[in-house]
């Protein structure tokens, strides 16, 4: 298991610089949220530690990146796509192997989507599909996660179900919520971000919502 | 209204077609066209359907030419689109698509003789080249964010079959279905030069002066297109492919050494093949140029330019017969069905028998193309204009198609109309067959003649044209930022 270091990280769009220069390191077993109001540069800042990671780490993407025209199950599939070799790949296409169906049910069926497991996600709801991303999240079990506003779409008790998924199969993770009371809850340390720049960085047991606020 | 690029382009392809119509030789030659054409249009209200047993062979035939050709082509495609940003199979492509169906047909007819596999061929080249294009712009609009999501080490043909493919399925499948229309127009008319297809038989009757057998054939061809979406269904399609070649009929055998003698001597140029010197090459090559190519080039271009302005007119005048916002339903219904049929019917099919009718000249070739082409774009323009919502008190009658409609739907239909730009240039070339000027003209005579060398020189002349209209009609559409889609 690995952590990850920044150091002086720029990102600029169209000419002008919407990110850094920020560093910062996140070692093995840190839990990290990142806050900030939108437009702060947080998806960037994502994008940026998942470029990093050469694809070694996991990440939920804010828009999902699902294959619409497939069923759940196959796009829970894919996040072990490279276990596999490519006739297996290719058979569980056309016909799932019972091995995967039996590892991929548990999942969806604490994510409450198991009813929806050959239905194509072009189907489904946006809180529905937030949840197939979660899952294919939980199935791939890198090591570490990087989440973007993971339970944007989700009811109460089910954004605290997911949280207390994530934070269990993945010791070291940096998740962007803009939920102040999830971020201090199911973090150990809060980083802050206002116009590209880290304002806070403080453990979140010694922060309340107070010192979050004046981000936004 | 001269501040809109596309009223400036308009009017300058307007003013091209002007100064073309100086120089074209339009005129009706027969002594009685108009008895020709009543006749005709006697035949087509009393069709004889029993007359030959040809007929279901004819359908049979064309169905089953369409089909293999079709397939083996979107396969090919298919496989040339994965690797298509190669520049060199991107050339590869646009040279094989450029070729009109026929001639590769007039091409291989002279190696493979009647085989079924000059027709399956003929169809599956160009259309190969066509849908790896089609099929690698539809590829490169899919969604790359689940690509780039996957775990390190997944494998190339995994991660294309569940993150590339899926997205793009639908796209695939829509555009191949529209693409087998396409193959039946082709199929049928590859008859005209020999294959056992519905042309061949329509050439007989035509030639014969029977032309209640004519309509019989050509009602049957419409019903055949017409009712393509019951009778292709997704779960019958492995059925027809694995059908088809059964159906492509006998034929007559290859002849292995009519292969080798044609690339080894016959497409040689004779200069070269008798042992002559550079000189007596050069002036083989410039009697070519100057007395073949360049008249077939002058009369391609001038027909071209001629027949894409009056396709314009006639899909602008077209387009209100099927439009939701004029007349009533019996209107529209008469106005469907006289766009299908001059849509479904292959220019190549509208010029024979204008020219039967007309006899040979310029005028022939301009009616079927814009015909058929305007009908095309008609079609698509008055279908956009049903969608359009206008507000209630909106003006009626000439003023809601000039104020309200025409400034609504003009970029698109301008989009349309560059897009066959291309298209009806490789028509234009392949009408010389039926006696137009054009390069197909001296195309089918060096072929008569047994001047293979010849012909082929002039084949590569107008597939080089064919590529620099199509790259011109792509600038012109980018500078006028028109975006359309494909259509055959």
């Amino acid at each position: 298991m690995t952590g990850i270091e920044l150091s002086e990280i720029t990102a600029s769009f169209g000419g002008e610089r919407v990110l850094g220069p920020l560093s910062f390191a996140v070692t093995p077993g840190e839990q990290v949220a990142l806050v900030g109001k939108s437009g702060a540069g947080k998806s960037t800042l994502m994008r940026l530690i998942y470029q990093q990671s050469n694809g070694g780490a996991t990440l939920i993407p804010q828009d999902l990146g699902l294959v619409h025209a497939l069923p759940v199950f196959h796009n829970v599939y894919m996040a072990q796509l490279n276990r596999h070799p490519t006739w297996y790949n290719v058979c569980t296409l056309v016909r799932p192997f019972q091995r995967e169906r039996r590892e991929i049910m548990p999942l969806l069926e604490q994510l409450g989507i198991n009813e929806k497991q050959w239905a194509p996600v072009a189907s489904l709801s946006g809180g529905q599909r937030q949840r197939v991303a979660i899952a294919r999240a939980l199935y791939r079990n890198s090591g570490m996660l990087l989440a973007d506003e993971p339970v944007s779409a989700l009811d109460g008790p089910m954004a605290h179900t997911v949280m207390a998924l994530l934070q269990e199969s993945y010791q070291t993770s940096i998740v962007a919520l803009h939920d102040i009371e999830l971020a201090l809850r199911y973090s150990h340390r809060i980083i802050g971000i206002q116009d590209g720049r880290i304002a806070l960085d403080e453990p979140s047991a010694r922060l309340s919502e107070a010192d979050i606020l004046p981000l936004y | 209204m001269f501040s809109y690029p596309t009223v400036r382009a308009s009017f300058l392809f307007l003013a091209i077609a002007c100064v073309g119509l100086v120089f074209a030789d339009i005129a009706i030659t027969t002594v009685n066209p108009w008895r020709d054409l009543g006749r005709f249009f006697l035949g087509v209200v009393t069709p004889d359907f029993f007359s030959t047993e040809g007929l279901a062979t004819a359908i049979l035939r064309t169905v089953a030419f369409a089909f293999t050709g079709v397939t083996l082509g979107s396969v090919a495609g298919f496989l040339l689109a994965l690797v298509y940003r190669w520049r060199v199979v991107r050339m590869f492509s646009a040279f094989i698509r450029a070729i009109h169906e026929l001639f590769w047909a007039l091409i291989f007819l002279q190696f493979f003789g009647f085989h079924p596999l000059t027709g399956v061929l003929a169809i599956a080249i160009p259309y190969a080249g066509i849908f790896a294009k089609v099929y690698s712009e539809i590829l490169d609009e899919a969604d790359q964010e689940p690509l780039r999501l996957l775990p390190p080490g997944t494998g190339v043909i995994s991660a294309f079959l569940y993150a590339r493919v899926p997205d793009v399925w639908d796209r695939i499948r829509t555009y191949t279905s529209y693409r087998l229309e396409c193959g039946m127009r082709s199929s049928a008319i590859l008859g005209f030069v020999g294959l056992p297809t519905i042309g061949f038989y329509l050439e007989a009757s035509f030639s014969q002066g029977l032309y209640s057998e004519a309509g019989a054939l050509l009602i049957l061809f419409y019903v055949l297109i017409a009712t393509i979406p019951w009778w292709v269904k997704p779960k019958l399609l492995p059925v027809y492919i694995i059908g088809a070649p059964f159906f492509l009929g006998e034929g007559l055998p290859i002849v292995w050494g009519n292969v080798t003698r044609f690339f080894t001597q016959d497409i040689v140029p004779a200069p070269i093949r008798n042992d002559e010197s550079w000189a007596e090459l050069g002036l083989w090559f410039s009697d070519l140029m100057f007395n073949e190519a360049l008249p077939g080039l002058w009369n391609t271009v001038v027909l071209t330019q001629i027949a894409l302005v009056f396709t314009g007119l006639l899909a602008l005048l077209a387009f209100p017969l099927i439009s939701s916002h004029f007349g009533g339903p019996v209107r529209r219904v008469s106005g469907h069905v006289f766009l299908v049929v001059v849509r479904s019917t292959p220019e190549y099919i509208l010029a024979y028998i204008l020219l039967q009718l007309w006899g040979p000249s310029m005028l022939p070739a301009v009616v079927a193309l814009a015909l058929h082409n305007g009908g095309i774009i008609g079609h698509l323009i008055g279908r956009q204009t049903s969608m359009i919502r206008l507000r209630s008190d909106a003006s009626v009658g000439l003023n809601r198609y000039t104020f309200e409609l025409i400034p609504r739907v003009y970029r698109s239909f301008l989009a349309f109309l560059f897009y066959r730009w291309e298209i009806i240039m490789r028509e234009t070339a392949i009408l010389g067959i039926l006696g137009v000027a054009t390069l197909g003209f001296y195309i089918d005579s060096a072929i008569q003649n047994i001047r293979f060398d010849r012909a082929m020189v002039l084949i590569l002349i107008t597939a080089l044209l064919n590529i620099g209209i199509d790259a011109l009609s792509r600038f012109i559409r980018g500078r006028l930022a028109l975006k359309t889609m494909p259509t055959c």
